[in-house]
C-alpha cells in the first residue's frame, strides 16, 4: 500500500488547528508542563532559601540521603549536604514527574482526536472520504505524538534552564542535566507518549465524549506516582541503567497497545457506532 | 454502463435486526432517485453500504461500475456524500473545511485553492469564507456541506435528508441547488428523504422502503397508475354543465361518479381510456369544453397507499 501522506498531514493540521481553538484541550497541555518545568524547580530551590540558612534543613534530610544507593553516592561525593539534596531532588526525585508531561499531552490530544471527533459529530463525513483506515489512524496518532515530543523537549529545555538558574545560589555552577536525564528524555519519554496514546485510543473507542476519555486515561498517571513514591522511599533510584531497561518495557507495552488499537480501528466499526 | 447503481439482494444485519433486507434496485446515470421511508427504515444504512463504509451481510452492489465489497476506496473517491448532520468543523473557517476535504479527496494541489474559491462563489459563501463555521446559520452550514460534497466533482451524489431541520427558505435553497446539479451537470443523485414534497419536486423515480424492505420502485405517475386504475378528470365548462350534458354523463358506464369542484366538473372515470370518450360525448352535445386535465395523485397519496399495503406490481428497473 502506498501511503497518502497528503491526506495524513491534512488530518494532523486540521486536528492541531482545532486544538488551538479549544481551551479545554490546550490548557492542560500548557499548565502541566509549566507547573513541572518552571514552578516546581523554583519552589524546590528558591522557597527554602527564603526561610533561613540552608544548613538548618539538612539535618532533617539525613535519613533520605542515607538511602541513596552506593553507585549514586559517588556522583554526589564532595558536595555539601544541601548540594547533594539539590542534585538529588532536581535530577532524581523529580524525574518521574517529568514523564507526566508526555503522558498528559499525548492522552489529551488522543482523547480529543478520537473521542472528540465522534462527540462533535464530524467523524462520519471523514469516514466517507477515500483516506484508508490505517492512514486515518496514523494521522490521528501523529496529532498526539508530535506535540507530545515537542512539548516534552521544550519542557526539558525550560526545566534545565530554571533548575540551573534557581539552584545556582546553592551549586555555584551549571549542574543539570545529569546523565540519567538523557535516556529519560529521549528514550523513556517518547515511550510513555506511545503508551498514553495507545491506551487513550483504546479507551476512546469505548466512551462517548472527550471528557470521559480524558478522565479514564488519567489512571495512567498512577504508575508515575508509584515510581516517585518508590524513589522517595528508597526502593529504587532512576539511574541510567534502570531507565534504559524500564524504557524498553514501556516501548514494548506502547507498541503492543498501538498494535491492538490499529487492529480495532476500522471505519466499518466506527460508522456502526455513530 | 448505463446504470450508476446496481443492487442485488443486498442485506445488512445488526445482531438479530435486519436493517436492509434483500434489496434489489437499479439507478440510471443522470437520474435523480429518491429513497423514501420513515425514520429507521434503512435509508442511511443503504447509503453507507453503497459508499463502502459498511459491509453487507449478504448480496452485492456496484456503484459507478465498482464493487462495494472490494473497491470501496475507489467508490469513495468518486462519490460525494451529504450526511444528515453537516459534519463540519465548527472551529475552522469554511475555507479551511473545504481545503481539508480537498486534500482528503485528492483534488490536485495546484488547482485546489481556485476550486475552493469557485465553489464558494457558486454557492454564495465567499463573503463568509474566512468566518468560523460555528457562526453559520443552519442553512449556510447545509449549503457548505453540499459544497464540500461537490468539491471533487463526483459523478454520483448521495444526499441523506438534505433539508431536515431547515426553515422553508433554506430548504428551498437546498432543493433548488439539487435540482440544478442534476439538470445542469447531469449528475446522478441518490436522495434519501422522508420529505414527500421535496421528493415530488426533485425525483425522476422513487423507491419506498420500510423496515429494510423495498416496497415499490418507479416514477410517481407509474406507481399511481399501478395503485389506482380509476382516474379523476377535471373538465372546465365555464360554469355548471347543462342538463343535457349532465344526463349524458350520468348515463355513461365508464363514469363512476361526478361532482362540481371549484367551478369545474370533476368526473371519476374507470381508466385513462375513458377520458377521450367522455370529452367526445360532451362535445357531441354541443357543450363547450375550455379545459381538460387528469388529476394526478400526489406523492403523499402514493406513499401512504404503498405504506398502507397497496403494493404496485412494478418492481425495480431490473
Amino acid at each position: 500500500m502506498s501511503w497518502n501522506w497528503r491526506a495524513i498531514w491534512a488530518i494532523v493540521r486540521k486536528d492541531l488547528k482545532s486544538v488551538l481553538k479549544n481551551k479545554m484541550v490546550w490548557l492542560p497541555m500548557v499548565l502541566v508542563p509549566a507547573s513541572l518545568s518552571v514552578v516546581l524547580p523554583m519552589v524546590t530551590f528558591i522557597l527554602p532559601s527564603l526561610f533561613g540558612p540552608p544548613t538548618a534543613e539538612t539535618e532533617d534530610l539525613a535519613p533520605l540521603l542515607e538511602q541513596i544507593p552506593a553507585h549514586l553516592t559517588s556522583q554526589i561525593a564532595g558536595l555539601s549536604d544541601l548540594q547533594q539534596l539539590a542534585v538529588l531532588s532536581s535530577s532524581y526525585l523529580v524525574a518521574p514527574l517529568f514523564l507526566i508531561v508526555p503522558l498528559i499531552v499525548s492522552s489529551v490530544l488522543a482523547a480529543d482526536s478520537f473521542a472528540g471527533e465522534r462527540e462533535r459529530k464530524t467523524l462520519e463525513a471523514l469516514l466517507y472520504t477515500p483516506i484508508a483506515d490505517l492512514e486515518l489512524f496514523v494521522g490521528k496518532l501523529l496529532v498526539g505524538l508530535l506535540p507530545a515530543a515537542g512539548i516534552s523537549l521544550a519542557s526539558f529545555a525550560v526545566y534545565s534552564l530554571v533548575v540551573n538558574l534557581s539552584g545556582y545560589h546553592i551549586m555555584r555552577r551549571i549542574f543539570f542535566p545529569t546523565a540519567a536525564w538523557w535516556p529519560l528524555v529521549f528514550w523513556v519519554s517518547p515511550a510513555v507518549s506511545v503508551v498514553g496514546l495507545g491506551t487513550t485510543v483504546l479507551i476512546s473507542s469505548k466512551v462517548k465524549t472527550f471528557m470521559q476519555a480524558q478522565q479514564a486515561s488519567g489512571v495512567l498517571v498512577l504508575p508515575i506516582v508509584f515510581a516517585m513514591i518508590g524513589q522517595v522511599a528508597g526502593l529504587f533510584f532512576m539511574d541510567t541503567g534502570l531507565l534504559l531497561i524500564a524504557g524498553a518495557f514501556v516501548w514494548l507495552l506502547g507498541i503492543w497497545l498501538i498494535w491492538i488499537a490499529a487492529r480495532t480501528f476500522s471505519r466499518r466499526e466506527l460508522i456502526a457506532r455513530i | 454502463m448505463r446504470e450508476a447503481i446496481i443492487i442485488e439482494g443486498l442485506t445488512r444485519c445488526f445482531g438479530q435486526t435486519t436493517a436492509i433486507d434483500r434489496l434489489d434496485l437499479r439507478v440510471g446515470r443522470g437520474e435523480v432517485f429518491g429513497l423514501l421511508g420513515p425514520n429507521g427504515a434503512g435509508k442511511t444504512t443503504t447509503v453507507r453500504l453503497l459508499a463502502g463504509v459498511l459491509r453487507a451481510s449478504a448480496g452485492r452492489a456496484q456503484v459507478l461500475g465498482l464493487d462495494v465489497a472490494t473497491q470501496a476506496r475507489e467508490i469513495r473517491s468518486q462519490v460525494g456524500v451529504l450526511t444528515e448532520t453537516p459534519n463540519l468543523y465548527e472551529s475552522l473557517t469554511a475555507r479551511d473545511n473545504l481545503l481539508l476535504y480537498g486534500d482528503l479527496y485528492g483534488v490536485p494541489k495546484d488547482v485546489l485553492p481556485q476550486r475552493v474559491q469557485d465553489v464558494l462563489d457558486e454557492f454564495g459563501l465567499s463573503h463568509r469564507a474566512e468566518d468560523l463555521v460555528g457562526s453559520y446559520s443552519k442553512g449556510m452550514r447545509q449549503r457548505l456541506a453540499i459544497t464540500r460534497a461537490l468539491l471533487h466533482e463526483p459523478a454520483l451524489l448521495f444526499l441523506d435528508e438534505p433539508t431536515v431541520g431547515l426553515d422553508p427558505a433554506a430548504a428551498r435553497l437546498v432543493t433548488d441547488t439539487i435540482q440544478e446539479l442534476s439538470r445542469k451537470d447531469g449528475r446522478t443523485v441518490f436522495l434519501c428523504t422522508h420529505n414527500l414534497d421535496e421528493a415530488q419536486r426533485l425525483c425522476d423515480r422513487i423507491g419506498v422502503i420500510d423496515q429494510g424492505r423495498l416496497l415499490a420502485v418507479g416514477a410517481p405517475r407509474e406507481l399511481a397508475r399501478q395503485l389506482w386504475q380509476r382516474v379523476w378528470v377535471e373538465i372546465d365548462l365555464h360554469g355548471e354543465p347543462s342538463a343535457e350534458v349532465d344526463q349524458m354523463v350520468a348515463r355513461m358506464p365508464t363514469v363512476l361518479s361526478r361532482r362540481m369542484e371549484g367551478g369545474r366538473l370533476l368526473l371519476e372515470v374507470a381508466d385513462e381510456e375513458a377520458i377521450p370518450e367522455v370529452v367526445n360525448a360532451i362535445s357531441g352535445t354541443r357543450g363547450r369544453i375550455y379545459g381538460v386535465r387528469a388529476r394526478e395523485h400526489s406523492l403523499e397519496e402514493i406513499y401512504f397507499e404503498i405504506q398502507g399495503g397497496g403494493r404496485p406490481t412494478i418492481g425495480g428497473r431490473l
